[in-house]
């Protein structure tokens, strides 16, 4: 290549140019053309089938004036916030206790990586066999003598998003684990053989030295959960629909049901524009931090 | 040597059909509990000996979950040769799209505005002055079944209506059992509340709500006695955790509760265990309050085809639904009630026949479906799932009622 002259930069690596066509077409046509078709009609009356009848904010009003929605607003920002909270710092500290040179940490990495295999649906199905009073954690432990023992956190409104949050945990701490694991081996064996000269205590390095030098890792991680949170569905689904009553209702459930089972598109519609609002409200700042000083900097 | 069988199979697979007059319609419905799969059967057998084939196409987990999928396969250009709606608004903007097969000829050539009974459903199916619809079978959804040993075990009579079922039980749950089975979705809660509210309001308050759309009417202080009967029954249901209507159901058979507010279509299910109407069971049009019922209930609609020979089939189909031995069979089988009065219904049993009583009497109310959309349907079942398995008070609920009815004016 280096040999030919300059071309118009339209024709420079023409072969990679070509084969990234039908992805672009794909992005541009499927994600951003979706995307702007259910914005658009997300401001008309839409029922059953799309019309361009415009109503203004009419949809976003009855949706924010919703207690259903609103009750899953609540309910998604209590599971992001504890979700995020402990897949992170659970994540970072067994990443921290396989980073020991132990021994058999690729058994270890694997045992913790494996629930991440499964699909939500299964998650969310295998935990509400779990949790089921009448076959899971509470009979086993009855059996063995405790008659009085009551563990039903599906059940009952108040705990239920405790239940989602352990099969969510359960499902995806090993893969924060992977990323936080991957971090770690990245930091330099010459910091950790500096703090030691200076006789700095191990869990002091960790929390002075380390977790600043992640950064990176961090920011990508509270992306990745924080996109995978905002998107919670298939497990509720299978753990609850969104029972008992309306308290694990999550915005993508309220979504579907006025889409589908309430041929109300337009209402629909409304509520999947906010969910792109807020992932925006995620990506944006991060890709703007990662990718955007590089760029201009 | 097997890519050669493989070859001929798929050759065998193309040829056959194409070989044989009948003419393959996948049907598509949601009837999947043991004593609908047993009424769709009589269905696929009357159509197959009619030289046609049925293909059957249930889509499991009930309406809410099976519409959805139906419609995406109408909209999105994959049509089936028949498929299930609930009539009345369901599949309103299909029709009005074009995309749903015109039924007038066969409706006037089988005579079906003189023998179907109540005429409303046959209204249902008609758009300015069209037929779309095949009524199957009519719904009620007012009904309170009992299990008859609970009582017995306790020694006292079977309650005769929902009053005496309410004051008895205190004493059904000091036996350790659950007064009332109530599964956890929000259609059922809708329906249970919607049960009360034709057996406690009465007749004249359901119809000025919702035939009339007196808002007035709902907001008043009849329909709030509704509320706080519905508040005095979420108590009697607190301890029931299931989810889908036959579990329900069957926490009635098998005496782990006293009673559920459900369908007719519970029948099937007590008909499956070989419970007897009566005898093991008792039944309760309208909670044994007011002997009414809404008249909702299963139709066939069928998309529009580009094959001349389907749309034939298809036309074959509508009229051998509506006709008296599929009627007879299919509506034993389901626990429902026959869309023509016209036909022998003398092997029903004796909830049928109060059904069937009621029906002729003329005490019939249109049903949910027909008088709202979709839309509030859904709002109000998501309301009515709050309310069931929390702790809103009767009047706030009243509320938010009035205020989601007010959206579908």
């Amino acid at each position: 290549m280096a040999g030919k002259p300059k071309g118009l930069r339209l024709f420079r690596n023409l072969n990679a140019k070509v084969a990234a066509v039908p992805m672009v077409l794909t992005t541009m046509v499927v994600f951003v053309g979706g995307t702007l078709w259910t914005v658009l009609y997300s401001f008309t009356n839409s029922k059953l089938l799309p019309r361009l009848e415009f109503v203004g904010i009419d949809q976003y009003k009855r949706l924010w004036s919703n207690d259903l929605w609103n009750a899953a607003i609540w309910n998604l920002a209590f599971y992001g916030v504890m979700s995020l909270v402990f897949t992170i710092v659970m994540g970072f500290v067994l990443a921290v206790l396989l980073d020991q040179k132990i021994r058999f940490e690729d058994t270890f990495r694997t045992i913790m990586l494996y629930p991440f295999a499964l699909s939500f649906i299964v998650t969310g199905l295998v935990w509400q066999w779990i949790l089921n009073p009448e076959m899971g954690i509470q009979e086993v432990v009855r059996r063995m003598g405790f008659e009085t023992f009551t563990f039903d956190p599906l059940h009952n409104p108040d705990t239920v998003l405790y239940g989602l949050l352990i099969a969510g945990l359960w499902q995806g701490t090993g893969f924060t684990m992977c990323l936080m694991l991957a971090g770690l081996r990245g930091i330099d064996e010459d910091i950790w053989k500096a703090s030691r000269v200076d006789g700095i205590p191990k869990w002091k390095t960790y929390i002075f030295v380390v977790i600043p030098m992640m950064r990176p890792v961090f920011m990508t991680t509270l992306v990745i959960v924080a996109a995978g949170i905002i998107k919670l569905y298939d497990l509720v689904v299978a753990q609850t629909s969104g029972g008992p009553g309306n308290a694990s209702q999550v915005p993508a459930m309220y979504v579907y049901r006025y889409m589908f089972t309430a041929q109300n598109l337009g209402q629909g519609f409304a509520a999947s524009t906010m969910m792109l609002l807020s992932v925006l409200i995620v990506l944006v700042p991060w890709a703007y931090l990662e990718f955007g000083g590089k760029k201009h900097g | 040597m097997k890519n050669w069988k493989l070859a001929a199979g798929l050759l065998l697979s193309v040829a056959l059909p194409s070989g044989a007059y009948a003419t393959d319609l996948e049907v598509t419905h949601w009837w999947t509990s043991g004593g609908e799969a047993a009424a769709v059967a009589e269905l696929a057998k009357a159509f197959d000996a009619s030289g046609d084939h049925w293909v059957d196409g249930a889509i499991a987990g009930g309406g809410d979950t099976a519409r959805p999928v139906m419609i995406a396969r109408i909209t999105g250009g994959d049509p089936m040769g028949a498929t299930q709606f609930n009539h009345g608004q369901q599949a309103l903007e299909l029709v009005q799209a074009g995309l749903m097969l015109d039924l007038t000829d066969v409706a006037e050539a089988n005579k079906w505005r003189d023998v179907i009974n109540p005429i409303s459903l046959l209204d249902g199916c008609t758009i300015d002055g069209k037929v779309y619809c095949a009524p199957m079978n009519i719904h009620s959804p007012e009904w309170l079944w009992i299990n008859n040993k609970i009582y017995e075990d306790l020694g006292i009579p079977v309650p005769a209506n929902w009053t005496e079922f309410v004051a008895s039980a205190p004493q059904v749950e000091a036996a350790g059992k659950i007064p009332l089975a109530l599964g956890r979705q929000a259609w059922q809660s809708n329906l249970a509340f919607n049960a009360i509210a034709i057996g406690i309001g009465g007749l004249d308050l359901w119809k000025k709500v919702n035939v009339d759309k007196d808002m007035e009417a709902a907001a008043g202080p009849e329909m709030l006695k509704v509320f706080q009967a519905s508040a005095d029954a979420r108590k009697l249901a607190s301890k029931s955790t299931v989810q889908d209507w036959n579990q329900a159901t069957n926490m009635v058979i098998t005496g782990d509760a006293a009673g559920q507010i459900m369908g007719d279509w519970a029948q099937g299910e007590f008909a499956v265990a070989g419970k007897v109407a009566g005898k093991d069971y008792t039944c309760l049009p309208g909670l044994g309050l007011n002997a009414y019922l809404s008249t909702g209930g299963d139709a066939f609609y069928f998309p529009k085809l580009a094959d001349p020979e389907q749309e034939a089939a298809q036309k074959r189909l509508a009229a051998l639904l509506v006709s008296p031995d599929v009627q007879v069979a299919f509506n034993l089988k389901k626990g429902s009630l026959p869309i023509r009065g016209d036909i022998d219904m003398s092997a029903a049993n004796d909830c049928m026949k109060k059904g069937l009583e009621i029906l002729k009497s003329g005490n019939v109310v249109p049903a949910g479906d027909q008088v709202w959309s979709p839309d509030v349907q859904t709002q109000l079942g998501d309301m009515q799932s709050q309310f069931w398995s929390g702790d809103m008070t009767p009047e706030d609920a009243q509320a938010r009622y009035v205020e989601i009815l007010k959206t579908g004016l």
